[in-house]
């Protein structure tokens, strides 16, 4: 796993992890918002952050890298 | 008046100017970048752009707003709902301005906005409100509320709405693992991280009752709407008059939300939400100080025309009807149609390559797309809403079916192929669902 992408398009309500920290997989890292409805998007396996791309009040398209993994 | 602006988008601007063109009142339109070319923008009189995409940057402008309405020689605004619809500050603007803002006063919506506030005025109303706390300060005074009213509980932030902002709470670890975060969250989205616990009634009925004041003192109820038909606890369908109530308790609501509306001296359109247990005991939910989503399902039961209303209890009118002048005349539902899939309920922005809806008498569609229209992430995913009349409910249910028949919508993932899940269903059919009806029909189906 090398980054974290966005599965559609909205705006970053959260971001739940950052640089250095260690997730785990299923761990909502950052939140998006679309239509009004709140999506985590989540590791899908264990890694350490290298860098958070978004920051809160963001959009981002569908595809566009949210994090990226050492 | 002789112009109003219009602060919202979609379907509820298209049926605000509507009725404004049937008054014979222009219509102003305000729009963000995104809605630049949807029909709400082609119908108006006059429509400006406030702002970029994004909600904040634009429909929830409060300066660009009333700046606009100014500019426009406008002489009211009608917030229609979500948006700024229950914004006391936005009321007082408006109202400061020297514009009339079509809704209830600020200080009602303030009162009733806050839902700490609201149960307390409830409760000494005489309104039966949900077992459950005022404010709550920290973790430990959780845990022993939720010990004493009982699990499951449900905790919810004192700002909340629409489903945001509440989580139900099985036992005392659930509640350990959601009151931080329940908080923070209260916080982000309403400016407040103030929470209470309520008792969770299970298998219940979501029924509201809509009520309508004037500046004179007068308030009618225009009948209930059962709204029971949920997915993450937001409505999905509505149906007037309520199926399997008796009428003993339907005149105990009304007479419930009556009191609840004097209490607050309420004037224009609102909504008093009750949740009903299975033994028909009934209690105060909320109160909305707008017109609700759902309101063209009073308005195919009563056939009379609730923005019309608003515009003139604005004006200073009295209600142009007295109670008993008011009759619900055969069943409504209304379907909600939804640009998202029908199993997971995950969102699905898109373009809308196609779209026909059912050719029926018996059916009016407020929708805010048309075929081309982009569905953005930006706002609500509901693109229609299809409200469907019928003599008796049995009438109204086949009427709904042979509608979604020949409805078809295309090029986003939408919930048709649920109504007719849910029309083909034993339970609904009978009217005896609950609010967990849509879990589950889906377990069912799995």
């Amino acid at each position: 796993m090398k980054e974290l992408t966005a599965s559609m398009a909205g705006t970053v309500l959260n971001v739940l992890a950052g640089s250095g920290e260690e997730v785990a997989a299923g761990q909502a890292v950052i939140m998006l918002e679309s239509m009004k409805m709140e999506i985590p998007v989540e590791a899908s396996q264990d890694g350490k952050i290298a860098e958070v791309k978004v920051n809160i009040g963001d959009f981002v398209n569908e595809g566009d890298v949210l994090v990226t993994f050492e | 008046m002789r112009k109003i602006l219009i602060a919202n988008r979609g379907e509820i601007a298209s049926r605000i100017i509507r009725t404004c063109r049937n008054m014979g009142i222009q219509t102003v339109a305000v729009y963000s970048d995104a809605d630049e070319g949807m029909p709400f923008v082609k119908e108006a009189d006059e429509a400006y752009r406030i702002g970029e995409a994004q909600v904040n940057k634009s429909y929830l402008n409060m300066d660009a707003i009333v700046e606009t309405a100014l500019k426009a020689e406008a002489d009211g605004i009608h917030p229609g709902y979500g948006l700024l619809s229950e914004n006391a500050q936005f009321a007082q603007k408006i109202i400061s301005n020297g514009l009339t803002f079509i809704g209830p006063s600020p200080d009602t919506i303030e009162k009733m906005g806050d839902k700490i506030t609201s149960r307390k005025l409830m409760q000494s109303a005489g309104v039966p409100v949900v077992p459950g706390t005022h404010g709550i300060a920290d973790i430990e005074e959780a845990k022993a509320a939720a010990l004493e009213i009982g699990y499951p509980v449900m905790l919810k932030a004192s700002g909340g709405g629409g489903g945001i902002g509440m989580i139900r709470c099985n036992d005392e670890q659930a509640l350990i693992q959601h009151f931080a975060s329940t908080k923070n969250r209260a916080k982000a989205y309403f400016g407040t991280d103030e929470v209470f616990i309520e008792k969770c009634i299970e298998d219940g009925r979501h029924i509201e009752v809509q009520i309508f004041g004037d500046k004179h003192g007068n308030i009618v109820h225009l009948f209930e709407r059962n709204c029971s038909v949920q997915r993450r606890n937001q409505k999905v369908i509505e149906e007037a008059l309520s199926p399997n109530l008796s009428q003993a308790t339907r005149d105990k609501m009304y007479d419930a939300a009556l009191n609840a509306a004097k209490a607050v001296r309420y004037e224009n359109a609102g909504t008093v939400e009750f949740i009903v247990d299975q033994n028909e005991n009934f209690y105060f939910l909320e109160m909305n100080t707008r017109l609700q989503v759902e309101h063209p399902v009073t308005e195919a039961l009563t056939k009379l025309d609730l923005v019309k209303w608003q515009v003139a209890a604005a004006r200073g009118e009295k209600l142009p009807l007295m109670q008993s002048e008011i009759q619900a005349d055969g069943h409504a539902m209304e379907f909600r149609v939804y640009a998202e899939d029908p199993d997971t309920f995950f969102p699905s922005p898109g373009t809308i390559t196609s779209l026909k809806w059912g050719d029926s008498e018996y059916a009016r569609v407020d929708s805010g797309y048309e075929s081309g229209s982009k569905v953005t992430p930006f706002y609500d995913p509901m693109i229609a809403k299809c409200v469907i009349w019928g003599e008796t409910r049995e009438t109204c249910l086949s009427n709904a079916s042979a509608f979604f028949k020949e409805t078809n919508v295309e090029g986003i993932k939408n919930n048709i192929p649920l109504f007719k899940d849910i029309l083909e269903n034993e339970e609904f059919q009978k009217g005896t669902y609950s609010t967990k009806f849509i879990e589950q029909l889906k377990s069912i189906k799995k």
